[in-house]
């Protein structure tokens, strides 16, 4: 899974896709995962990373995880692998 | 090292839509205490969901209603409405107050006897009174506010029988301007029911006719319908005085007062719409000091109020089970607490807080109960902060009727508990088990074995 190279994060949690123009906002977590999906990052290595740094367990990030990046991808912001 | 709080990832289009001045509603502060109890240690010491009633804020509620009348008129009654919540502690913290009671069965009749209100204090008002409540209510000298005529004559008829006499009103509906009409209960002022039911009465020879009531209508948001109601009062009340010479006790304007609740489909809060009490205070007071009542005989004002003297006082702690999204791809979230104890869901969008600190980013979801039925739904859209599994929050004003309308559905009903003036948290009714939920069924013989 990887973000489109189009896609422009701002720092403050700022999205945008000049391909349709659209605008959306990310909180922090939001962000930090666009950031690691841009480094190319697994979703295992992602999970590892997170579940070191915040009170969440394996299951409830996966669950998360998914949902979160249904929302990238159904908004056209990821391509696949 | 301590892990950082985690919040799920969310992302949300920003989309330019119609403005709308008053922006979204979003409860920006966490409710993690109660009357200084963390919610935290009431849910993990009494269970999830939790029903929490707060007798600092019944008690501070009912002083400032009665402060409202108390000032503008000088002989006011209050009669704590039994139907809006009858818990036993409830209904004491009223009596201490000086609240009289007021009932709309026998059992609730029962209930005010065996919380030691006198039979004199005690107003027995509705459609259902049986022989044998208004045996009880005319040997107790209790008030009964007659709803319709076989009522009248089984108190005509065993008034004969016991040799006593007994203290009634008539119910009275009317035209006050807001509609529908209540007009099932009672007896029409408009079209003469009312006149010919106190005729009766006084014809009767075997009651005392001491005051007048009416109840009209629920939710109340016009103080002047108030007006309206105390003039039609009145106006009985001084023809019965030109006709008989007889002089009622005591004019009951019933309930009817608004929470601050927000009705469904309501544009603003209930906390920006509704009256205060001062307004209602105001209407009914004005009206009847400038009827021609001698001033040195004035009756007796009783006010029946029940879900604005405790809505606010009572809140409902419950836990997130899951987090899920709906077909279109809505956010929805499922809670432990169901449609079976907030029956008030139904016509409220009631106040939902996280019992935890939050971050500002939000989502729109809807909120669903958790009994396997479609119409389960507490919130159908409502802007929240990012719950996960676990969360705990807290439903506010949910005083009035959910503890008296709940039900038993699917899963047992949950504790309720009441924080006192300290701090100090009581249980005043326990949660239900199989074993009492079991003990009220029987099992034919035949039935008793099977095999599969």
């Amino acid at each position: 899974m990887k973000i489109k190279k189009s896609i422009a994060v701002s720092a403050s949690g700022l999205i945008f896709n000049p391909d349709t123009g659209e605008s959306f906002t990310v909180n922090p977590m939001g962000a930090e995962i666009i950031n690691y999906l841009k480094e190319d990052k697994s979703q295992q290595e992602i999970a590892t990373h997170v579940i070191e740094k915040y009170n969440v367990d394996t299951s409830s990030f996966e669950k998360d995880y998914e949902d979160y990046i249904g929302l990238l991808s159904n908004y056209s912001l990821v391509e696949n692998d | 090292m301590e892990k950082l709080r985690y919040e799920r990832p969310v992302i949300k289009r920003l989309e330019t839509e119609m403005p709308n001045k008053f922006g979204s509603r979003i409860e920006r502060t966490p409710k993690t205490h109660i009357d200084g109890v963390p919610v935290q240690d009431l849910i993990a010491k009494y269970g999830s969901p939790l029903f929490v009633i707060s007798e600092k804020t019944i008690r501070s509620t009912y002083k400032k209603v009665k402060k409202a009348f108390t000032m503008r008129y000088p002989k006011v009654q209050f009669a704590w409405s039994y139907k809006t919540n009858y818990l036993d502690a409830v209904c004491n913290i009223y009596h201490q107050e000086g609240s009289w009671a007021e009932v709309v069965s026998g059992f609730e009749y029962d209930k005010a006897i065996k919380n030691g209100v006198s039979g004199k204090k005690i107003i027995f008002n509705g459609p259902d009174k049986t022989t044998e409540d208004l045996h009880k209510a005319i040997v107790n000298d209790s008030l009964i506010h007659i709803d319709h005529l076989d009522e009248f004559y089984t108190i005509v008829e065993l008034s004969e029988k016991l040799g006593r006499r007994s203290r009634v009103a008539i119910r009275v509906n009317m035209d006050t301007g807001v509609y529908p009409i209540w007009d099932r209960f009672g007896f029409n002022y408009e079209n003469g029911q009312a006149w010919d039911a106190l005729n009766k009465i006084m014809a009767s020879g075997k009651m005392d006719l001491v005051g007048l009531h009416c109840h009209i209508g629920t939710y109340m948001l016009s103080p002047s319908a108030y007006g309206v109601a105390a003039r039609k009062l009145t106006d009985l009340a001084l023809g019965l005085k030109r006709r008989y010479n007889h002089d009622v006790k005591y004019i009951d304007l019933g309930g009817g007062f608004p929470s601050r609740n927000t009705l469904k489909g309501a544009y603003l809060p209930g906390t920006d719409t509704t009256p205060s009490f001062e307004d209602f205070a105001e209407e009914i007071s004005s009206a009847l000091l400038n009827a021609e009542y001698p001033t040195d005989n004035l009756p007796l004002l009783i006010l029946e109020t029940g879900r604005a003297l405790i809505d606010e006082a009572g809140y409902l702690l419950g836990t997130v089970i899951s987090n899920k999204r709906s077909s279109t791809g809505k956010r929805t979230t499922i809670v432990d607490i169901g449609i079976n104890l907030l029956f008030t869901s139904f016509w409220y969008d009631h106040k939902i807080t996280p019992a935890q600190e939050f971050s500002q980013y939000t989502e729109e979801t809807t909120i669903y109960g958790p009994l396997c039925m479609n119409i389960d739904v507490i919130r159908e859209n409502v802007v929240l902060p990012l719950l996960n599994k676990g969360d705990q929050f807290v439903i506010h004003h949910v005083g009035a009727y959910n503890m008296s309308q709940w039900m038993q559905f699917i899963n047992l009903r949950p504790k309720i508990v009441l924080i006192g003036m300290g701090d100090k948290v009581h249980v005043i009714r326990e949660n239900e088990t199989m074993e009492v939920f079991n003990s009220l069924e029987k099992i034919p013989e035949h039935l008793k074995r099977f095999d599969l």
